[in-house]
């Protein structure tokens, strides 16, 4: 009996320890966010202010942000992002899922050689093919257009097949080989079968493809080098925090950021099982 | 390419790899006026679509030639021989600025040139081989198949090649070319004193990758530091995770521990939040008057600013520890749901033999993660070396230092190249370094997943 109440009392101050190191860990955590919320509602303007709690609240910075238009457009930046957005997830999500079906499920000579060098062109660091791309587009005379970014960010997708390879190396073939008897061609498995059957990869892809755009700042500064109107959500916050401009525009800079954060970590929150049942099973699997 | 009906072919396997000795020894007048006439023989047998195809190919590569393909393969050998400048004309009785010629588009130029001959090799054989299976057809008295059979079979059998053809042409033009492109640039002169079309740029060799590995100049002498905290970095910032990550996993699905989904949820924001926002609020932040500065002086614990970002050390420090805050939940999401997968009988067999919580944990928790997480072990490690937005958008590199060529204390070798080729404009530094960066990557995969159980002993957890 005794033994048992110490057990239970230790049991429960393991648990507080536990509570405490979460508790301090997740404010650790928040602070940034907590602290970009704070200061887009931040009244007084300039980068750094010499207290931690501001002195007054206000909604300018959002609607200063979302009117402005001769300096930093963004709202227009928003649509450009959002168009790119659309486009580049439906040519990438088409590319990636035939290429993995086709790795997945067909068996044909140039298989394992074509793997094996998608994995060798994955070792390349992405920013080394930057610069010929550029001319490339250069050369196509489409550089500083929302079309060349679509086409950069959509191109190359075929390459990342490994993780809905995988998704689809679990999908049991039973299904397929009943609609061959029953004298379906290939392409009728892959989309009346496999793909309704594929639901989260499809997710995952859209996902992940969708919000590329977004997040990218590199490749979108390399092409639209000064054309502030064709510019992408990432690249103009990014440009707002350069020495010229952070004085003026940090507080809006602050909004803009938590206007994207939102909608895409909400996205991400609500998709994360996807997520993780992507990442880990490709890795799982190798 | 699966199937071969030429039953003479199917015993000599071997063989199938080269259709021309095929052809030769086995085509009949038709298939034979193929190796010339691209399509011939489908169209002497009645596949006049597809012959027609064929010959359309052949007609365009050999016009695509006449016109601009000899020209670029022998300018690439010299990559431009006029400079552009000042030339006397003797009419005008001036000088007249000639356009030279502009190494960078005969080099793009060539490489082009090479991809369409090699596509157009491909053809060519896809050409002998449909020759020799329509004669096959043919000898063993069977219909040939006609154009809409063939589209037919390109969304049955041959699928794979109706899925494949557009993803591989955007490969092709996005990833491969410009790759091939910048591999090349590797072993020529195009840095920042010799851009066109002012200036030409030539081959030399493997002078770059001498320069950069051990002339004993300034950019040796930052090749060599900057690797060595690539590979630290790297290192610590994939060990301290994947370990963080693990540990936090275990905290939050412990038993008694309520709301574990909301625990979870804090910390996926970390994630859920674009890199790119969180990093540069961070990096304001963290400056010498930054908000952790001026928090930690209000609570009185410090009276000078930490020098999170501006001194060398304190950046180095700084980058892997925030990097923590990235990458420890990213490890936690993995690995929450491999630690619910672990069989529970293991632990009950360990608990009645009597083992301690930690030696459950070192000899069942950890080797069980380890096996089934190594690929992604190895995947983050070669995903920091390459990992620019952390350093990028944090310190850019910086503290910079006179010691280094266009680099700072923090940059790794990827975020120095990204520097060599946007603000310096020395390509071919950039692409060698590239090059050296693949060579790592592809070394320690190699190494690793050599010498993982996950390869040697793949049964030992299934």
């Amino acid at each position: 009996m005794k033994k048992q109440k110490s057990m239970s009392k230790n049991k429960k101050i393991k648990n507080i320890l536990s509570y405490v190191i979460l508790i301090i860990l997740s404010i650790i955590w928040l602070l940034p966010v907590f602290w970009v919320i704070m200061t887009s509602f931040r009244a007084e303007t300039g980068s750094y202010t010499p207290y931690f709690f501001p002195k007054g609240f206000t909604l300018n910075n959002y609607l200063k942000l979302l009117t402005e238009t001769h300096q930093f457009y963004f709202a227009k930046w928003f649509g450009n992002t959002l168009f790119v957005a659309v486009c580049s997830c439906i040519i990438s999500t088409f590319f990636v899922l035939s290429v993995s079906y086709v790795m997945s499920r067909m068996r044909f000579k140039l298989r394992k050689p074509l793997m094996n060098v998608a994995m060798i062109l994955g070792m390349f660091p992405a920013f080394m093919s930057m610069i010929a791309v550029y001319y490339i587009l250069k050369g196509i005379g489409i550089t500083q257009s929302l079309i060349a970014l679509i086409m950069v960010y959509s191109g190359g997708a075929g390459l990342m097949f490994f993780i809905a390879k995988g998704f689809f190396d679990t999908l049991s073939r039973a299904l397929d080989e009943a609609a061959y008897l029953d004298g379906a061609t290939k392409f009728q498995v892959f989309t009346k079968i496999t793909l309704p059957l594929s639901k989260p990869i499809i997710v995952y892809t859209v996902l992940t493809s969708f919000l590329t755009p977004w997040v990218d700042f590199v490749f979108a500064s390399v092409i639209m080098g000064d054309n502030y109107n064709n510019y992408t959500v990432a690249l103009g916050l990014f440009k707002m925090l350069e020495r010229e401009f952070i004085n003026d525009y940090y507080t809006q800079f602050a909004a803009g950021c938590v206007l994207i954060s939102i909608p895409i970590a909400a996205l991400f929150i609500s998709m994360q099982k996807y997520y993780v049942e992507g990442i880990s099973g490709g890795a799982v699997k190798g | 390419m699966k199937k071969n009906p030429l039953h003479i072919i199917k015993a000599d396997r071997k063989a199938e790899r080269f259709v021309l000795p095929q052809v030769i020894r086995n085509g009949d007048a038709y298939t034979k006026l193929s190796i010339l006439i691209m399509g011939a023989a489908n169209l002497c047998r009645g596949q006049i679509v597809k012959g027609l195809i064929f010959l359309a190919i052949e007609i365009s590569f050999i016009y695509y030639m006449i016109v601009t393909g000899i020209t670029s393969l022998v300018n690439m050998t010299t990559l431009g021989t006029q400079t552009q400048g000042w030339v006397y004309d003797e009419t005008l009785g001036i000088d007249v600025l000639t356009q030279g010629d502009n190494s960078m588009l005969l080099l793009l130029f060539g490489v082009v040139s090479i991809v369409v001959i090699i596509l157009f090799i491909l053809a060519w054989r896809a050409n002998l081989k449909s020759a020799l299976e329509v004669q096959s057809l043919k000898e063993q008295g069977k219909k040939v198949p006609g154009f809409i059979d063939d589209i037919k079979a390109y969304f049955d059998s041959k699928l794979n090649r109706t899925l494949l053809t557009l993803p591989m042409i955007g490969i092709l033009a996005f990833t491969v070319l410009p790759l091939i492109y910048m591999i090349l640039v590797a072993f020529t002169n195009y840095d920042n004193a010799h851009q066109p079309p002012g200036n030409l740029f030539t081959w030399i060799g493997l002078e770059n990758f001498k320069t950069i590995l051990g002339s004993g100049g300034t950019i040796s002498k930052t090749f060599w530091p900057i690797l060595g905290w690539t590979i630290t970095w790297a290192v610590f910032a994939t060990g301290l995770n994947y370990i963080g990550g693990i540990l936090l996993a275990l905290l939050i699905n412990q038993k008694g521990i309520k709301c574990k989904a909301l625990w979870r949820t804090i910390f996926v924001m970390s994630i859920a939040i674009p890199a790119f926002v969180s990093l540069l609020v961070i990096r304001t932040m963290l400056q010498p008057e930054g908000a952790v500065n001026v928090l930690l002086k209000q609570l009185g614990l410090i009276s000078k600013s930490i020098p999170f970002l501006t001194s060398a050390t304190g950046a180095k420090i700084t980058v892997i520890l925030v990097n923590l805050w990235i990458g420890i939940p990213y490890t936690m999401l993995i690995t929450s749901g491999i630690l619910m997968n672990i069989p529970a009988d293991l632990y009950e067999a360990a608990r009645v033999d009597g083992a301690s919580v930690r030696k459950m944990f070192t000899k069942i928790t950890m080797p069980y993660v380890f096996f089934v997480t190594t690929p992604y072990l190895i995947t983050q490690f070669i995903g920091n070396i390459n990992n620019f937005n952390v350093i990028y958008l944090l310190t850019k590199g910086e503290p910079s230092t006179l010691a280094y060529y266009q680099a700072g204390k923090t940059d790794l070798l990827v975020t120095w190249l990204y520097k060599l080729t946007v603000n310096s404009k020395d390509y071919c530094y950039a692409s060698a370094i590239g090059i050296i960066v693949f060579i790592i990557s592809a070394v320690f995969s190699l190494i690793a997943y050599r010498r993982t159980s996950s390869y040697n002993n793949e049964e030992e957890f299934q």
